[in-house]
């Protein structure tokens, strides 16, 4: 399966949010693609607020399944959450269930204007009832497959498709 | 080869009780896990779900305040429902009565026991006995072990100097009543802190320290010389039996920690005590209060790693 130029989306998707960038826009990446993808936006759409970064291993709901995972990073929030008009960041939307632990977490720091998704890749499979407003791709991924963003020593972004690891 | 107690069939801590013996990995998934948690403690909602509807029991058959607090504080921003029982532990209750109290605190449904006990391995025979889903934290048993205080210390030096494999760490005083400097050294080895110096008089060192791998000092100038990091211990009125030492005032003279015996350290270097601190018997206010002094912040750290260790073994 062919997969689009990661690049190439991330430059799309700049275009697609530029006029809608406003004095109360900020953004926040969720680790790992999704910080990656909002460190290269960030900066393209001249967003006034600092970059905000965000884990979600705190707020996930299958902790009572799974454990807490390993290494979660800090979650760096460097402005003020309320009145804000969020662009939440992350490379791909699948089943939804990351998506909403982030607005479950966001909450803890305020209460935003308004948070709009946006993806590099939605691949289906939504099993809670989310979408992304701005999207680079729209992918036909079988089940089994992980897709993911990777990011290579020179900084270049790259989407990989994997047989998905054991639970 | 028998299991680690501690570590589940996977390798995961499935019970924390004593820094001893536990993998360098886990060592740092814990301080990690710390650093993330740290972050939640300094917002304004400063609580997460993860444990919502686990029950946290705190065990204390020995009196503390500030250990129970901070783990009380910590299953609380976890979200967890906490049960405080003191219980004041008589020469009599011993081994079947202190399973029983776990029985029935088992059939009130609890999740995650934290355990203060004055003997040591109290912890490890509750950690044998409980349920698959039950998990044990040590919160200082006897002379023996105070892990979540070792790793909290393990934390804040880290947080200070970022890396353990160029640091010379001194600890100072009741070494022999102390189960934070057992658990503190343990941890220093395993995370490859190149050299731990324990300094203090003779009647108050372990016979056979050296094989913990510590340089033993009994002079502090000598032993403080270039040191990064100085770790100053309570001296344990308590659990003192027969005369160790002449009076808290000798002890003071030599052991205590002022500036004139700091200034031997290395310049940046820094001040930890575990707490609660007897102010002119190991430590001279000046320092306590002192701009080398990260003795508060420790106590600010001790939740975040609490978070830590309470949602990895929860979760395990």
């Amino acid at each position: 399966m062919k997969l689009p130029d990661a690049e190439k989306l991330c430059e799309e998707l700049a275009r697609e949010l530029e006029p809608r960038i406003g004095p109360k826009s900020a953004m926040i990446g969720l680790y790992t693609g999704g910080a990656w993808l909002a460190e290269r936006l960030h900066p393209m759409l001249g967003v006034h607020a600092p970059l905000g970064l965000m884990d979600i291993a705190f707020y996930r709901d299958d902790y009572h399944a799974r454990g807490l995972q390993h290494d979660p990073k800090r979650t760096k929030i460097p402005f003020d959450v309320n009145g804000r008009d969020l662009l939440l960041v992350d490379d791909v939307l699948y089943t939804g269930r990351t998506v909403r632990a982030a607005m479950n977490e966001l909450f803890d720091y305020g209460r935003p204007q308004s948070i709009s998704l946006v993806v590099l890749a939605d691949r289906g499979g939504r099993q809670l009832p989310i979408c992304a407003q701005h999207c680079g791709a729209r992918l036909e991924v079988p089940a089994g497959m992980r897709l993911s963003l990777k990011r290579d020593p020179a900084g270049r972004l790259a989407l990989v498709l994997e047989p998905e690891r054991a639970a | 080869m028998q299991r680690n107690p501690q570590l589940n069939a996977n390798g995961e801590l499935q019970h924390l009780l004593s820094i001893e013996g536990l993998p360098r990995e886990v060592l740092l998934q814990i301080l990690d896990t710390a650093e993330s948690f740290a972050g939640v403690t300094e917002r304004e909602v400063k609580k997460v779900p993860l444990l919502r509807g686990k029950s946290v029991f705190n065990l204390f058959f020995e009196p503390s305040t500030r250990t129970r607090t901070t783990f009380e504080i910590a299953a609380k921003r976890l979200s967890a429902d906490v049960i405080n029982l003191n219980i004041a532990v008589s020469s009599a209750t011993k081994g079947e009565s202190l399973l029983d109290t776990v029985a029935n605190l088992s059939a009130m449904q609890a999740d995650v026991f934290v355990v203060r006990h004055a003997s040591s391995g109290a912890p490890f025979l509750i950690a044998r006995h409980v349920k698959p889903h039950e998990h044990v934290v040590n919160a200082g048993d006897g002379r023996h072990a105070h892990p979540t205080q070792g790793l909290l210390d393990l934390f804040t030096i880290r947080h200070y100097k970022k890396d353990f494999t160029r640091l010379t760490v001194a600890i100072v005083g009741d070494i022999l009543h102390s189960r934070v400097a057992r658990s503190l050294i343990h941890g220093l080895t395993t995370l490859g802190a190149p050299e731990v110096r324990v300094i203090g008089p003779q009647t108050l060192l372990p016979t056979g320290v050296e094989a913990l791998g510590v340089r033993v000092f009994h002079d502090m100038a000598e032993g403080l010389r270039g040191v990064d990091v100085v770790v100053m211990l309570r001296l344990q009125n308590e659990r003192m039996r027969g005369a160790l030492l002449p009076s808290a005032q000798e002890f003071f003279k030599h052991y205590g920690l002022t500036e004139e015996k700091l200034a031997a350290a290395a310049k940046d270097a820094i001040v930890m005590h575990p707490g609660p601190m007897n102010r002119g018997v190991e430590i001279d206010s000046a320092v306590a209060d002192g701009p080398h002094s990260v003795i508060l912040p420790q106590v600010t750290f001790g939740i975040a790693v609490r978070m830590a260790v309470m949602s990895i073994v929860a979760g395990n």
